[in-house]
């Protein structure tokens, strides 16, 4: 069963071709990579498959049906796909613990002592116990990460889209955040993932998309790409990265 | 661990000798001194001094008019502080309309231009004249008549054209990746403004929205020309029937009495959130 189906999708700036006939799908379960080098397209391709950038031609289907499929709520859409960004984007003006609770509450309508709860599970379960009360700007900028993975979990996502939510922290606190995603991996999650830690695509990945002007140039499962690319752009690219020591 | 934002300077090993302690407030609060000094002597020996201090500085003319300049300047107040009230809600409306976007929308967001074009463009004053006594003189029932309800309403309509600028300014610093996140956890338009963009947008104005309360506070007096009898209103009167200027200085001192206080917030507002944005960059 394909989670997933990214369809010929082509996507302009301006007159800039950025994402050049894409197709790509996600089974249920599956971990996929997107690398590549900067302005290769890959945050772009991850923004069009919540419908946060508008594309200009294909298709993205969730569970068989488009994204814009009249029979998609926003709701329903927003609450199947959740999305972690390289900034956080937390809110600063909220408590870690309304941060979390706002889409459940006010979205989705849940009932508020029921979110909380969940939220505190979260918390409790990414070492964030205790903090549920602090503001954004009072943690560091690991743990504001973590809180903006509870933040997408707490609607109870089917898959989780990951925008390089890794390259805005500084090395030590990074281990902490990837071994997350490694948890929630085990745990079934699908994901997409945006990234630049080699060695990180590598352990969570079913499979590793290289991206390279738009298009995907090389899919293959990261034992292999890793070890034997076969597009000379990749093994150029993992070259560079080997040399400058990221691998 | 949570910073204040204000750190204080380490002690210092070395006591401050005398000099580097006191001199600067000396030096300064003396040439103070010295500038009013000359100006006061330059003043006080102008030819016509005396007819001016009698005419405008007549102790006895400002303890005789007082109470009732301070019964008008009762009026600047109430009215100043209701229009507050009134300006920071419906500026925001205002700026809610033109931040709206859809096709459902388009009417507000024409109308919240057309609205903020227009009455930018008009001098207070000629709103005040043309709502104080144009709308009265329509004579139509069911609206009120006096002239301080329709000045007021002159004076709040101009304010929140400014001020709703002001908002949609403090809506369009918040970053795009705000919305961002709004709009992927699943935020209607209306939640997103409501729950993220508004709350930070009002924090980002604040000191702005201040300095526009500093200027209403003066222009309130503009509501005199209608006959409300404010503090510049009852200085008026006294003056036509004394032909002493002694009222108008007596209502200046009241109205710097309750500006300088909220201007000096303002800065320390400013202050304050200026020290904010630059612990957030750094």
């Amino acid at each position: 069963m394909q989670k997933i189906e990214i369809e010929h999708l082509t996507k302009y700036y301006g007159s800039k071709l950025v994402l050049n006939d894409v197709s790509l799908n996600i089974a249920d379960h599956e971990v996929v990579s997107l690398i590549g080098a900067s302005g290769s397209g890959k945050s772009t391709l991850l923004r069009c498959v919540n419908d946060l950038v508008p594309f200009d031609n294909g298709v993205i289907k969730l569970d068989g049906l488009s994204i814009h499929d009249e029979k998609f709520s926003r709701h329903d859409l927003y609450k199947r796909l959740g999305i972690v960004f390289q900034s956080y984007n937390l809110f600063p003006h909220m408590t870690v613990l309304e941060n979390i609770t706002l889409a459940p509450c006010k979205v989705h309508k849940r009932p508020k002592n029921e979110s909380v709860e969940y939220a505190l599970e979260l918390l409790g379960l990414f070492d964030l116990d205790g903090f549920s009360n602090a503001y954004p700007e009072q943690l560091s900028g690991g743990q504001q990460q973590r809180v903006a993975i509870i933040r997408a979990m707490a609607n109870k996502p089917d898959v989780l889209l990951l925008d390089e939510i890794t390259a805005a922290l500084d090395p030590e606190l990074i281990g902490g955040v990837l071994s997350i995603i490694k948890n929630l991996r085990e745990k079934g999650m699908t994901m997409l993932i945006v990234t630049h830690e080699m060695g990180f695509a590598r352990d969570v990945s079913d499979r590793i998309c290289f991206l390279d002007g738009g298009q995907i140039i090389e899919e293959a499962p990261p034992a292999k790409l890793f070890s034997n690319p076969e597009n000379p752009r990749t093994k150029q690219f993992l070259q560079r990265i080997i040399e400058s020591g990221r691998l | 661990m949570i910073s204040k934002g204000h750190g204080r300077f380490p002690k210092s090993g070395r006591k401050l000798r005398f000099r580097d302690k006191y001199l600067p407030s000396i030096i300064s609060i003396s040439s103070v001194l010295l500038v009013i000094f000359v100006i006061s002597l330059a003043v006080t020996s102008a030819e016509q001094w005396p007819r001016i201090k009698a005419q405008f500085f007549d102790i006895n003319a400002m303890i005789d008019v007082f109470p009732k300049v301070l019964h008008g300047f009762g009026i600047n107040m109430a009215i100043w502080a209701i229009s507050l009230v009134v300006i920071a809600i419906w500026a925001l409306i205002l700026a809610i309309f033109r931040t709206l976007h859809g096709p459902w929308f388009t009417p507000l967001r024409i109308f919240s231009i057309v609205y903020i074009d227009l009455l930018r463009g008009l001098p207070s004053l000629l709103l005040v004249l043309l709502f104080g006594f144009g709308i009265p003189a329509l004579q139509m029932k069911g609206l009120p008549s006096s002239s301080i309800f329709w000045g007021s309403v002159a004076m709040i309509s101009s304010y929140s054209a400014y001020a709703a600028e002001v908002y949609r300014s403090g809506m369009e610093a918040v970053h795009d990746g705000q919305k961002a996140a709004a709009k992927a956890l699943g935020l209607s338009q209306w939640q997103t403004l409501r729950y993220a963009i508004i709350p930070q947008a009002i924090r980002n104005v604040i000191p702005s929205l201040l300095n526009l309360a500093v200027a209403l506070q003066k222009d309130v007096a503009l509501l005199s020309v209608l006959g409300v009898r404010d503090a510049v209103r009852e200085a008026q009167i006294y003056t036509a029937r004394t032909f002493n200027y002694s009222s108008l200085i007596a209502a200046a001192v009241l109205f710097l009495i309750a500006t300088i206080p909220l201007a000096r917030l303002t800065d320390y507002v400013t202050q304050k959130d200026r020290a904010r944005r630059l612990q957030k960059t750094i």
